[in-house]
């Protein structure tokens, strides 16, 4: 075959090319953090899911031990159902309570697992019977004006 | 009569339209059978792979720096009023990976290499070479056109990568090391926030098709050009025209397309 002059300039070019690959798909993107784990599934139903979006993480204390897989509507209990995906390693016992919670003010919501107390253990296919939905900022802006107003309201015949 | 007349004139226009539609999809169609042949000549596409990718670096890497320094001032700007200088690396990143790299190197290899390929052509053509290669049963569309189709459908994704990787790094330049922002916020959120697949892969798919729409466009401006020196002049002021809107309204429907999830 034929070479060429260049054959040096280009390799070298190329070789350009994939190390900016490289360094996007690991120091921007989050490669390392993609695991290959095998993962078991458990279902959650929440009244009110807030901003969750499939991917987020799921977390017990603070550690990430899992993803959302995706999240469904039921139509016959309306609630949102939660596919959760678990990594093997980490067990939890079966009367485990699930919370969405959100990172910082206005941040990114993510599910929090908090274990309970029971011997058993969950496995592939089980449902996390106690959760909390997500918190609403206008629920809880109408709630706290409403208590605000009760408030006046029976403060006035005590005088 | 008049009526007659406009009728005659949309008709005719509508009509070359779709003619040069026509022309265009077979060529492209010709472009990409020789461009299979072409494979047999390694050495001729790494010829063009230098010419239009090693020699566009320089730009490359400086226009990817300053885009990085402006978008980590100007995102720093907007992040601190809401309190969160931290997601300075995320906005770069998403924003350089997902449209600027990709545009941005369209729009200037267009500049820099595709008008050099129109101009190449063009006079090879007012200059009959590709003519006398047809008389000596040589391919001009295989031995001329296909190798720099294929130099720059491999250059052109190159660069792009290269141009966001370098904006990253001015956006830490001006972002961490210049204004403050903490660096390890400043990575992780980017970490966090920046999916592999969805964001560095739909990237480089745009990268590509990007790179054929350029390389495709200067070629065939190049060949259909007439062959005077005004012809040469108008097809490469043509071939930057007609890519950059191209690209931009593709980006466009890319986008609509990839993110709209």
């Amino acid at each position: 075959m034929q070479k060429s002059r260049h054959d040096l300039w280009v390799g070298l070019f190329v070789l350009l090319g994939a190390a900016a690959m490289l360094f996007m798909a690991l120091k921007a993107g989050n490669l390392l953090s993609v695991s290959f784990e095998e993962t078991y599934q458990v279902h959650a139903n929440f009244d009110n899911i807030g901003g969750l979006k499939p991917r987020a993480a799921v977390k017990s204390a603070g550690v990430v031990v899992g993803r959302v897989e995706a999240i469904r509507f039921d139509t016959k209990t309306y609630q949102a159902v939660v596919d959760l995906e678990v990594q093997k390693r980490y067990t939890f016992p079966k009367d485990s309570s699930a919370k969405i919670l959100t990172a910082g003010l206005l941040g990114e919501q993510y599910i929090g697992l908090e274990p309970g107390a029971e011997e058993k253990e969950l496995v592939a296919g089980d449902l996390i019977r106690q959760t909390q939905s997500a918190v609403v900022l206008e629920s809880l802006i109408s709630q706290f004006l409403y208590n605000k107003a009760a408030e006046g309201g029976s403060s006035e015949p005590r005088k | 009569m008049s009526t007659r007349r406009l009728a005659l004139t949309v008709g005719a226009g509508v009509r070359r339209l779709l003619e040069n539609l026509g022309y265009g999809a077979r060529f492209l169609l010709g472009l990409l059978m020789a461009s299979l042949r072409a494979l047999r000549r390694p050495w001729l596409i790494v010829e063009q792979v230098h010419f239009l990718g090693n020699h566009s670096l320089a730009i490359i890497l400086v226009s990817g720096l300053f885009v990085g320094f402006v978008l980590g001032l100007q995102g720093y700007y907007t992040l601190q009023r809401y309190g969160s200088a931290e997601a300075l690396g995320l906005l770069v990143a998403l924003s350089l990976v997902r449209e600027l790299g990709p545009v941005v190197t369209a729009l200037l290899f267009a500049g820099r290499a595709g008008t050099s390929l129109t101009a190449e052509i063009g006079l090879m053509k007012s200059g009959e070479q590709l003519a006398a290669m047809e008389l000596m049963a040589v391919d001009p569309v295989q031995r001329v056109l296909a190798p720099r189709f294929i130099g720059g459908m491999i250059a052109m994704p190159i660069l792009g990568a290269v141009f966001s990787a370098i904006g990253i790094i001015g956006g830490w330049l001006v972002g961490v090391v210049l204004i403050g922002v903490d660096p390890g916020a400043f990575w992780s959120q980017m970490q966090g926030g920046v999916d592999v697949l969805r964001d560095v892969g739909y990237g480089g798919i745009k990268s590509v098709i990007f790179a054929l729409t350029v390389t495709f466009i200067a070629l065939m401006q190049g060949h259909e050009c007439q062959p005077t020196p005004e012809g040469v002049a108008h097809a490469t002021t043509r071939t930057v025209v007609m890519s950059a809107l191209t690209v931009l309204g593709l980006d466009f429907v890319l986008t609509a397309l990839m993110f709209s999830i």
